[in-house]
């Protein structure tokens, strides 16, 4: 018990902060758009994910710190919304639409050339080089330009089967 | 469709006319094509008086609900004791729906100054456009015209200020969005209070539409008696509309057409028909939260929000889903009750529990292990998912199952009777 608390206070004690310096000040500019800290949180939980990759518990500690708010509502929060990752994901983050309207122009299709040939294996999971997580996400709202697909922040459409390893070439 | 492209003769380029341009999308290519006028026209103008051209003009709003736009305006307080908001709903999610996507784009000043004109009309003097975190595209595009235009200094006191989403169709329900704005969950409010009321903040706030606000300006700068007279069919549907062609269509795309435009027409003539050697067989016309037209209604179908509701379903958002006769609609009803399953805030049983089931049911069916009873449980499961919850997205799952049961039912039948080889393992 004694060897894994102290442990746990050894992990607390590297945490560093996100927001500090230039991420801090962007925080304090976003926060004056707002008549309370609180309606800063979606932003601050985005810097947190483009500083860390994900949102661990004990940034969201830090958020709720920063914001005068609790951990447990900032878990609330990051809980709701799909987009804030709760775990590491791979170097390239993968959503493919597979929304009725994509999905009759051959999404599914699209999601299994991903995890086949960037090794991923499963929705969600990450590849075993560390590059990839693919998953499914309902409606990317580009029903037009069939099927859609995020890799990171490009947004890539018109993406069929075929043109998947061209994809993966590019962002390996 | 991608841009730029030539409209079809048959389109009434308003909002679309500058899709495709890129020069249209900085502030100096905005000013030269008459942009910012109507707001600086606008600026100088009573709320009240700008209010009731948009009144005049018989704008309704373009994100599904079709409420009109002045009305709604009017029922911000008269006497201004608090601070004022608006929420411009920029969260496009709807399934079959990409129109804001392409305002904001392409003419991302059309909908900046919009938003100033709407925020001057309600006094309001912070705006927010909430903007679906998916959409990374459009908002690097809205932050760098949104940069010019303050350098510019063309809001006068108004801020305009931009938030990301990040994940959540349900914020795309206004009040949610507030909720979100707010920084918490994004559970719809129970109304009343209504936002002219108690809304973001608790204080008065407007939440309108990108495709609504974005023909505001043209509405300033061509008279209310202009935008009155473009309608086809019924009165109390005028202006021009963008729809999102989607599905099964040779030149899916968003087309611009006035207010009672023929859908045959659309599909047929504008986006190319179905792929060769195919045949319509159903199409989704506002939004996968209406009901399912089959082909004869589809092909009676007039654009406005009350000729869709004519021939039995919703003109919504204006997002048209096409199904041809390849299209197993078992299995696509069932994707569409598991867009509002994954969609659903959880807040309302009827919903949380409704949706879920929904789904489990459909896939049942799909599985080849559907009972008889199924098709009457879903039915009696939809009944008590409308018109029971606090927002519609409980509603918004029932409408195609309904329809579809309806419309569709020996293909349901057929998979229950293993007549159909299953598609989905138990």
């Amino acid at each position: 018990m004694s060897t894994s608390s102290s442990h746990a206070a050894d992990h607390i004690e590297e945490y560093r902060p996100v927001f500090a310096g230039k991420v801090l000040e962007e925080l304090q500019t976003l926060l004056q758009r707002y008549p309370t800290k609180q309606a800063a949180l979606l932003p601050a939980l985005w810097l947190t994910q483009r500083e860390r990759g994900w949102i661990s518990d004990r940034s969201m500690a830090e958020v709720a710190e920063v914001l005068g708010i609790t951990p447990a509502y900032v878990k609330g929060v990051v809980t709701f919304y799909t987009m804030y990752h709760q775990h590491p994901v791979g170097k390239n983050f993968v959503q493919v639409c597979t929304t009725s309207p994509c999905n009759i122009c051959g999404a599914e299709d699209v999601v299994k050339a991903f995890l086949e040939q960037t090794g991923a294996g499963d929705p969600g999971a990450i590849s075993p080089d560390g590059k990839w997580t693919i998953v499914e996400v309902e409606c990317l709202g580009a029903c037009g330009f069939a099927t859609p697909v995020l890799v990171n922040d490009d947004f890539i459409e018109n993406v069929t089967a075929d043109r998947v390893a061209e994809l993966v070439k590019k962002y390996r | 469709m991608g841009y730029p492209h030539k409209p079809h003769p048959k389109e009434t380029v308003v909002l679309s006319q500058h899709f495709g341009d890129a020069d249209a999308r900085t502030y100096k290519g905005w000013v030269k094509r008459g942009g910012y006028d109507a707001l600086a026209q606008a600026l100088k103008t009573e709320p009240a008086a700008v209010t009731e051209v948009v009144k005049e003009s018989g704008l309704r709003g373009r994100g599904g609900a079709g409420f009109p736009t002045g009305l709604k305006w009017s029922f911000m307080p008269k006497e201004k004791k608090k601070p004022h908001y608006l929420c411009v709903n920029a969260d496009e999610s709807e399934p079959g729906t990409f129109k804001d996507r392409e305002i904001m784009r392409w003419t991302p000043h059309a909908l900046l100054e919009g938003t100033a004109i709407a925020a001057h009309a309600i006094r309001a003097e912070v705006a927010y456009i909430y903007i679906r975190g998916e959409f990374t595209e459009p908002w690097t595009i809205m932050e760098k015209a949104l940069a010019e235009a303050d350098a510019a200094g063309v809001f006068g006191k108004i801020k305009v200020y931009l938030h990301r989403g990040a994940g959540a169709y349900i914020c795309g329900e206004e009040t949610a969005m507030m909720n979100s704005i707010e920084g918490k969950r994004g559970n719809p409010r129970i109304k009343p209070p209504f936002p002219a009321a108690a809304g973001l903040f608790g204080m008065p706030t407007t939440i309108n539409n990108v495709e609504t606000l974005a023909a505001v300006p043209q509405i300033l700068k061509r008279g209310a008696a202009w935008y009155k007279g473009l309608s086809l069919s019924n009165p109390k549907s005028t202006g021009t509309k963008l729809f999102s062609v989607c599905g099964h269509v040779q030149r899916p795309g968003n087309y611009e057409v006035t207010m009672g435009f023929p859908l045959k027409d659309l599909l047929y003539d504008m986006c190319g028909g179905v792929p060769a050697g195919r045949t319509l067989k159903a199409c989704i016309p506002g939004g996968s939260s209406v009901p399912i037209l089959n082909r004869e209604e589809t092909e009676a179908c007039l654009l406005d929000y009350e000729g869709v509701v004519a021939t039995g379903s919703m003109l919504g958002s204006g997002g048209v889903i096409v199904f041809d006769d390849s299209t197993d609609m078992v299995y696509q009803i069932m994707r569409l009750a598991r867009f509002y399953a994954h969609e659903s805030c959880a807040q309302c049983t009827q919903c949380r529990e409704g949706t879920a089931w929904t789904t489990k049911i459909l896939e049942r069916i799909l599985a080849g292990q559907g009972k008889t009873k199924d098709l009457d449980l879903l039915l009696d499961l939809s009944e008590n998912m409308t018109g029971k919850t606090i927002c519609v997205l409980s509603d918004s799952c029932a409408a195609p199952v309904v329809s579809g049961i309806k419309k569709f039912k020996s293909e349901f039948e057929d998979y229950i009777a293993g007549k159909r080889q299953p598609v989905l393992v138990a």
